[in-house]
């Protein structure tokens, strides 16, 4: 097994690294296109904006080795930023195209009463059992901070959502592909308990 | 439902968890990363490490700190003390905190804000208010820097739209009359704050008993609230000022 974490620039990854290795599992970080495509389990972390996010990948020639990887149905964890770029569309500083591989935009929280970010820990809902989520139970909370949200036209691939003012998708699944709006690496033991299953799938 | 944020805050100094009343009369208690890691185990949401005095030959010490904790717990972090170059920024985030406060250096110079939310993105980004009530003027905060010593004639509230205008994703409010007073949040104060801006607002100064924390999440409208004195004492255990809160309506992660 071999877990590899895409480094693109988006600021420190160690705490990802970290949560794997408290949970059992070392792992590799990295952008070098040759390692990337030896790992059994990648992982796309994220902070930042989708469009930059994006432009280093594209730059780093990371794009193609993981839509591949993808499309192999190897599993794939996302995480913020790592479940926006898999959309079709991002819509952060103008129209940008994201990975394309789940047809549907990533849109800004609407303007209201509520504040954007979405700052802390929300509860999940979840949609269908798969083996990402097993051990977490129905409403756990996890960490989110983000201002946009992706909205798949097919709603099978809804995981969980979360109730920020909209329910919104805070995870897709479809087949080995996993990919959560919140960040594991931030959520304690439900966090964990998360990296684990995506580990041992 | 999204919960409101129960944060921890260690006033750091020279490596120590410091606590002060009204920033003076420090005693030194604690190795941070010790703290921290309790907190993570009482239940903490996030924690917040201020350095207070932030001189150059302690920041390496300090970005020591960070790394460790970063290292031991699994929840968001925040750092401030002394963050007045965008370089200093970027190399908190590298060192493992989540986000980085800004306080007198955003006043100095506004556009700070605006280059460090645009490089590391709005959400790592929190601006840092230390207010003041003005004898005078009612329902007037002015703006004080360097541990409150310094006024800036700068209107509080003003300067948190100004900020979030500037892309800070969070706001950081210490009532400066009520800090280290334990009677409680400066709750016109949040709530004029809250209620301004339409990015997260943590409540800061003043929490002596968990009904001050009720208030300053229910009266005074903030999304989180700080407190340092009654964890560090450990006259409350997080999990106890959470269990409080869950009781009196108040949604929170249990």
């Amino acid at each position: 097994m071999k877990i590899v974490i895409v480094d693109y620039g988006s600021g420190n990854l160690r705490s990802v690294q970290r949560s794997f290795e408290r949970a059992g599992f070392s792992s590799q970080i990295t952008h070098d296109p040759n390692i990337l495509s030896e790992a059994t389990h990648l992982v796309v972390p994220g902070v930042g904006a989708f469009s930059d996010c994006m432009d280093n990948l594209e730059k780093l020639q990371l794009l193609e080795p993981i839509r591949e990887f993808i499309k192999a149905d190897k599993p794939y964890l996302g995480m913020c930023l790592g479940l926006q770029i898999l959309f079709s569309e991002g819509t952060e500083f103008g129209s940008k195209p994201g990975l394309g591989i789940l047809p549907g935009q990533v849109v800004r929280f609407a303007k209201n009463e509520l504040k954007v970010p979405h700052m802390g820990w929300n509860q999940i809902t979840i949609q269908k059992e798969i083996p990402q989520l097993k051990g977490i139970p129905n409403g756990t909370y996890f960490y989110f901070v983000h201002s946009y949200y992706g909205t798949p036209e097919n709603k099978e691939c809804i995981a969980t959502t979360t109730d920020y003012g909209v329910q919104f998708p805070s995870a897709i699944a479809q087949g080995r592909l996993f990919a959560c709006q919140f960040h594991p690496e931030k959520s304690q033991e439900m966090g964990r308990q998360l990296l684990k299953n995506f580990a041992n799938l | 439902m999204l919960a409101k944020r129960i944060i921890p805050c260690l006033d750091v100094k020279g490596g120590r968890v410091v606590k002060g009343v009204s920033f003076v009369n420090l005693k030194d208690a604690g190795d941070p990363v010790e703290v921290a890691k309790n907190y993570e185990a009482q239940g903490a949401d996030e924690l917040c490490f201020l350095d207070i005095t932030a001189s150059s030959d302690e920041r390496a010490i300090l970005l020591d700190i960070v790394r460790h904790t970063a290292d031991e717990v699994s929840m968001p972090l925040t750092v401030g003390g002394g963050v007045r170059k965008v370089k200093d920024v970027q190399i908190l985030l590298s060192a493992g905190a989540d986000k980085v406060a800004i306080n007198t250096a955003a006043i100095t110079r506004p556009e700070f804000v605006r280059e460090a939310s645009r490089q590391f993105g709005s959400s790592t980004i929190v601006v840092a208010i230390d207010a003041k009530r003005s004898k005078d003027k009612k329902n007037y905060w002015e703006i004080y820097t360097h541990g409150g010593r310094n006024a800036t004639g700068i209107d509080a509230i003003d300067w948190a739209a100004k900020m979030e205008d500037y892309g800070a994703g969070e706001i950081l409010l210490t009532s400066m009359d009520q800090d280290g007073q334990t009677t409680g949040y400066d709750l016109e104060l949040t709530r004029a704050v809250c209620e301004r801006v339409h990015i997260p607002v943590i409540a800061s100064g003043g929490v002596g008993t968990l009904e001050h924390l009720y208030e300053g999440l229910t009266i005074g409208k903030a999304d989180a609230a700080l407190a340092a004195s009654i964890f560090h004492y450990q006259t409350y255990a997080i999990h106890e000022a959470k269990d409080y809160l869950a009781k009196r309506g108040v949604a929170v992660r249990l």
